[in-house]
């Protein structure tokens, strides 16, 4: 194939995610500088006024305040993305590991009963979290039934339950690109490591976590990006009371009506997936070919 | 000799962690089905088996109306986004892009690892800034973005997978390279088509973020729907439209990763 044949093959997609995707990934970096309208939406003249608002607020003599709230929110996202990170990989390793170790028929059943579910409405897959949690939910009403307790324990709605949605949607991210990493572990490390009467511990430090370090690196990456965006955990089981950047952005779009603002923080996020991305890229195998 | 040898391959409580692990991703699905079975309105009291919920559900003109729309923009969605995987996928895996395939592949991932909600309002914030007015086709065009990458993943691994013998052996006999397309590529690609094209199916009719954020009152879609409905309250008939979301997803999954039979492709 020639190499205008492939240009001509590979631009439709290219040119649907550049115009649909890239481009406007582009025009919410033109609008975080610039100003917002007062009917929603954005207008001249080019400001920062966006990225400083995110550390300081404008009292009523017009003075500059500091103000860490929308900080807060920052990082109080980037907390329970990182602790859901930690959590999936503290599951996710072991349990990559079992399946590597198994017969390949169970391997394939295993891997198939793990990714399933990364394929069901994230949106129904949070809400069966709402069925269990709330007051009058599954786990309370066992609890009461079985005389544990007299009121419902508060279960919903807070950053625990946000914690276990995120868990719960993003594990099989972590699953995969570890589990692809440790299958192609040379079997004659490991049984010449046990040979010379290493541990367990120490075959997991010095020869698996190694080895599967690009794995580990894809999975939080996959874990990461889409936890510290999320929408749909902190809205359905957080109660939306307490905002994350996913509910941030999407209410400066909608109620709030301060679009430079909204973009201004869908840019910082962006970013730093990027540049993630990025630095992995460099690294070697991209996460997205690592997970496939 | 029966005497046990150390087998490295034995995890202790490896079993126990996977059973674990398999539960707690399948256990709240299955009572959620579970729940929309339930002939009682309040939800947590059993009442007895029932399909009344389903019933209701499927006889309500917006979930109905919602439904529609959301199938007619996943076909949508599924056709271009195939169409452009297939071709884009021959130029990756069989082409010759010499300088570019950093950036092409770059480009084709970035709809898998931008979060969702950066996605939903840049389109947003596009579509309006170009005033692209289209209904329901302003959706279709947002979800076959996001299609384009998972229709691509196992057309990808397929194509790695076989190899190019065959199809060099059909240049070796002076086979044009649209009869090596036609006669070779296509056919053993086949299933992998299919498969890329139910996952592109999935993933459009279960995107809610990205739809909610570029829908319009008129274009609404089904899980943008039943996030209003769940908005108000758990009701049996949340958890019945949910269970049919649920289902319809895992039998399109299921049959889709079955075509390939290889190791499922997630994200």
């Amino acid at each position: 194939m020639n190499r205008l044949r492939s240009l001509l093959l590979l631009a439709p997609s290219m040119l649907t995610i550049g115009i649909f995707m890239a481009v406007p990934m582009l025009v919410a970096l033109a609008y975080s500088f610039m100003t917002s309208s007062p009917y929603g939406g954005v207008q001249m003249p080019f400001s920062v006024g966006a990225y400083v608002q995110m550390l300081y607020d404008e009292d009523f003599d017009g003075v500059q305040v500091f103000t860490p709230d929308y900080l807060m929110i920052i990082l109080r996202s980037v907390v329970l993305a990182g602790l859901t990170t930690l959590a999936c990989l503290a599951v996710a390793f072991p349990a990559a590991w079992f399946i590597v170790c198994r017969p390949p028929r169970q391997r394939q059943l295993l891997l198939f009963l793990v990714s399933l579910p990364f394929w069901i409405n994230t949106l129904i897959r949070t809400y069966c979290w709402v069925l269990l949690l709330r007051d009058e939910g599954l786990i309370n009403h066992l609890f009461e039934g079985a005389g544990a307790i007299d009121e419902p324990l508060p279960l919903l709605y807070n950053d625990g339950a946000i914690l276990l949605g995120l868990i719960y949607t993003f594990l099989p991210f972590m699953v995969l690109p570890i589990y692809s990493t440790l299958e192609r572990v040379d079997h004659r490390l490991i049984e010449a490591a046990y040979d010379l009467y290493a541990s367990r511990r120490l075959v997991f430090r010095r020869i698996l976590w190694p080895l599967a370090r690009p794995g580990v690196a894809a999975g939080a990456l996959l874990v990461f990006a889409p936890a510290l965006g999320s929408f749909l955990a902190p809205d359905l089981l957080g109660g939306g009371r307490k905002l994350l950047i996913g509910s941030l952005i999407q209410l400066e779009f909608t109620s709030g009506r301060n679009w430079p603002f909204g973009s201004a923080i869908a840019v910082l996020v962006s970013a730093a997936v990027l540049i993630a991305m990025l630095v992995q890229a460099r690294r070697g195998r991209s996460a997205a070919e690592l997970a496939a | 000799m029966s005497q046990r040898t150390f087998n490295w391959r034995h995890m202790p409580g490896g079993r126990s962690l996977m059973t674990g692990l398999l539960l707690f991703l399948y256990a709240p699905l299955a009572i959620l089905v579970i729940y929309a079975f339930n002939s009682s309105r309040i939800v947590t009291v059993w009442g007895g088996f029932s399909t009344r919920w389903f019933q209701l559900v499927l006889d309500n003109p917006d979930i109905r109306r919602t439904a529609y729309t959301s199938i007619v923009v996943a076909i949508a969605a599924t056709i271009l986004a195939t169409t452009f995987a297939v071709a884009a996928v021959l130029a990756l895996e069989r082409g010759k892009l010499p300088g570019l395939r950093g950036t092409a592949e770059g480009l084709i991932a970035l709809p898998l690892v931008v979060p969702e909600i950066v996605v939903a309002i840049t389109t947003l914030v596009f579509f309006s800034a170009i005033g692209l007015k289209l209904g329901a086709g302003n959706l279709i065009v947002a979800h076959t973005v996001f299609c384009i990458p998972f229709a691509l993943l196992p057309m990808r691994a397929r194509l790695r997978d076989m190899g190019q013998s065959a199809e060099n052996a059909a240049r070796d006999l002076y086979a044009s390279e649209w009869r090596v397309f036609r006669r070779i590529t296509f056919p053993l690609l086949g299933p992998a088509i299919a498969s890329g094209a139910m996952l592109a199916f999935v993933t459009s009719l279960d995107d809610f973020i990205i739809s909610m954020m570029v829908s319009d009152a008129g274009t609404t879609t089904l899980p943008v729907y039943v996030y209003g409905m769940m908005r108000v309250g758990v009701t049996p008939e949340v958890n019945a439209v949910s269970a049919i979301l649920l289902g319809v997803s895992l039998l399109l999954v299921m049959a889709a990763l079955l075509l390939t039979g290889r190791k499922p492709a997630a994200h």
